[in-house]
């Protein structure tokens, strides 16, 4: 009768927003099951609403209908137990690198750490994504990728329970994203850290992911398919370039989104777009935009 | 140096001063070209203009008068300096003929001079800027927090905020006759008027700008705020009033240019020592020298208002985290 709880559950989650038009529908019984220690992916067009899956997890948004649960417990709130790594970094202008790592592990360790441990741990964890050479530097004075690194850092130095990262590599150039990805490979290795991404990019999802969640277009998007990526770790991605079974993983995201789902052309502000969105459509290809602009 | 260049905005000359040198020389030149050409135009007006205390003083008559001030100022001290000496000499007699007397130690009353009047005006200015600036700060931050609050006091802003100081002035002056009442006052009442009324024109752009830059702080940061859980305080601390700081400055530097163009008025007509004072003393003395000294104090206002906004300015480059935006 009783089920030993899910380590992460989103049950049928609606979120409706207010607008002058009446409430827009942006998710519609989105229904998620995630183990502890895995790699998920959120894949999906531009609109569709991966980035209010990821805030509702986080608790900076309140589902409509249906909820959140972590460990048995309603997210109902945000808290560092789930960290999020924001698009555009997000740290504080003011603060150096050190600082900005600092403030979260007052907050989190404030009480339960001493100060020489507390120096120590943000020292560590600016370490793991090689930041520990630019500490006293502030945002503006280090480049877009170490910006990134740090925003990682700050969030793995609240020891999260699930690490929600927001399309964390959607500016970066592409040289840099490759290797923030394998950091963060090893990372999640040696951590084994619940990770959710929001991705546009089809090569990062399957490279990193345990699980690619694939979402339909809004409105009222919803669960589309689910990919298990079968793939050994330690992954390698110049092996991986020639894998017969990583090109079919590739191959199916990429029918997802370019065949069962076509681009969103003027439907957003539509105020309700049938199910026409889930039929077939061959007949449109348009090369993948990279980072084309800020999901929903 | 190289800070009082910085902040005349010729640091670039400063960092290479060799290949600049012909920039250096434009960018003073032409400047200097402006000055000259507006002496001239000055001279030729001025000797056009007949008043009833004789021509128009120009460029030369005014600096004549400058140096008077300055003769004036020195002549005022010495007689200040004389003054005390003179004390002191009759209580060391009264002493000497008898131990036990009380002496007498009474402060040089002599009339202020144009130096004087300037140290006077520019403690009120600063009092009633700190003054504005303690008030509108702390309200500027709790509007900005609470769009319920801003409702609530916007109206009441926008209908003080253009209220000139001329018409503050009379209600202030009878409510500190009325209220400060004190045997030993610690102020003059003439100054606590005109600070008050300095204070009451300049906090609405501090108080606004807070405001502004309080309530657009960027969703992100709300975001991480809440994230890390941040409580009350800490997030007033670290994330709201940092990232506020650069509009916080703007209105600042704009209340207080307002409170030292009020000040001048207020002084004017509430007869509080300072600069305003001297001008209108000078009007209702009217000697043959009068124009010529109240334009020695148009252009001193004019400096020491352009020497405080520099001061904001610099303060401004001190505080401010970004160091990308090019502060004028």
């Amino acid at each position: 009768m009783s089920q030993p709880p899910q380590h992460l559950e989103l049950t049928k989650v609606d979120i409706d927003f207010p607008t002058p038009n009446g409430p827009f529908k942006a998710l519609q019984d989105i229904n998620l099951t995630i183990n502890k220690g895995e790699f998920v992916s959120l894949i999906g067009h531009s609109g569709c609403g991966k980035s209010t899956v990821l805030n509702i997890v986080a608790g900076l948004y309140q589902a409509t209908n249906g909820g959140c649960l972590l460990d048995g417990k309603e997210v109902n709130a945000p808290g560092p137990e789930r960290a999020v790594v924001f698009q555009n970094h997000s740290l504080l202008p003011w603060l150096t690198a050190y600082e900005n790592v600092e403030l979260a592990v007052k907050q989190v360790f404030g009480k339960s750490k001493s100060k020489a441990e507390m120096r120590e741990w943000i020292e560590h964890n600016l370490s793991l994504v090689h930041m520990d050479h630019a500490m006293d530097k502030r945002p503006d004075e280090i480049s877009g990728g170490m910006k990134q690194r740090v925003g990682i850092a700050r969030a793995l130095a609240m020891e999260p329970t699930v690490m929600l990262m927001d399309e964390p590599f959607g500016a970066l150039d592409a040289l840099t994203r490759a290797h923030l990805q394998d950091s963060l490979m090893e990372i999640q290795k040696d951590l084994n850290n619940t990770v959710i991404m929001i991705t546009h990019d089809v090569d990062e999802a399957v490279l990193l992911s345990d699980r690619i969640v694939m979402m339909t277009n809004g409105p009222a998007a919803t669960v589309g398919e689910i990919l298990h990526i079968d793939l050994p770790r330690p992954r390698d991605r110049i092996a991986l370039a020639d894998d017969p079974q990583y090109n079919h993983y590739r191959h199916e995201v990429l029918t997802f989104l370019y065949e069962k789902q076509r681009t969103p052309d003027s439907g957003l502000s539509s105020k309700k777009k049938d199910e026409a969105t889930l039929k077939v459509a061959t007949d449109e290809h348009k090369p993948k935009a990279k980072g084309e602009d800020k999901a929903a | 140096m190289s800070n009082i260049l910085a902040t005349m905005g010729l640091s670039r000359f400063i960092e290479n001063p060799k290949t600049n040198f012909s920039q250096l020389g434009k960018s003073l030149l032409i400047p200097l070209i402006g000055l000259l050409i507006f002496l001239f135009i000055w001279e030729i007006g001025a000797k056009n203009v007949h008043t009833s205390l004789g021509t128009f003083p120009g460029p030369a008559a005014v600096y004549q008068q400058s140096l008077t001030l300055i003769e004036e100022h020195k002549a005022e001290r010495i007689k200040e300096v004389k003054f005390y000496e003179r004390q002191d000499v009759r209580n060391e007699k009264k002493l000497a003929k008898n131990p036990d007397a009380k002496i007498k130690v009474r402060p040089y009353t002599g009339k202020p001079t144009f130096f004087d009047q300037i140290i006077t005006s520019l403690i009120t200015v600063l009092a009633g800027f700190v003054i504005a600036s303690l008030i509108a700060i702390p309200a500027g931050i709790l509007i900005g927090l609470n769009s319920t609050l801003y409702s609530a006091f916007n109206p009441l802003i926008q209908l003080f905020k253009p209220v000139s100081p001329l018409a503050w002035l009379p209600l202030v002056t009878m409510i500190v006759s009325a209220v400060y009442v004190s045997k030993d006052p610690m102020f003059a009442k003439s100054f606590i008027t005109s600070l008050i009324t300095v204070s009451l024109c300049s906090l609405w752009p501090t108080l606004l700008n807070t405001a502004v830059g309080v309530s657009s702080i960027s969703k992100d940061l709300q975001n991480v705020s809440q994230v890390l859980r941040l409580n009350w305080f800490t997030h007033i601390v670290k994330i709201v009033l940092p990232s506020a700081i650069p509009m916080m400055f703007t209105g600042l530097r704009l209340s207080l240019g307002i409170a030292w163009m009020v000040l001048i008025a207020a002084e004017m007509l509430a007869q509080n020592p300072g600069l305003g004072k001297f001008v209108w003393d000078e009007f209702q003395n009217g000697s043959s020298n009068s124009l010529g000294r109240i334009m020695v104090a148009v252009l001193v206002i004019g400096f020491i208002g352009f020497l405080l906004d520099r001061c904001m300015l610099f303060l401004q480059r001190k505080m401010s985290w970004d160091k990308t935006v090019v502060l004028r």
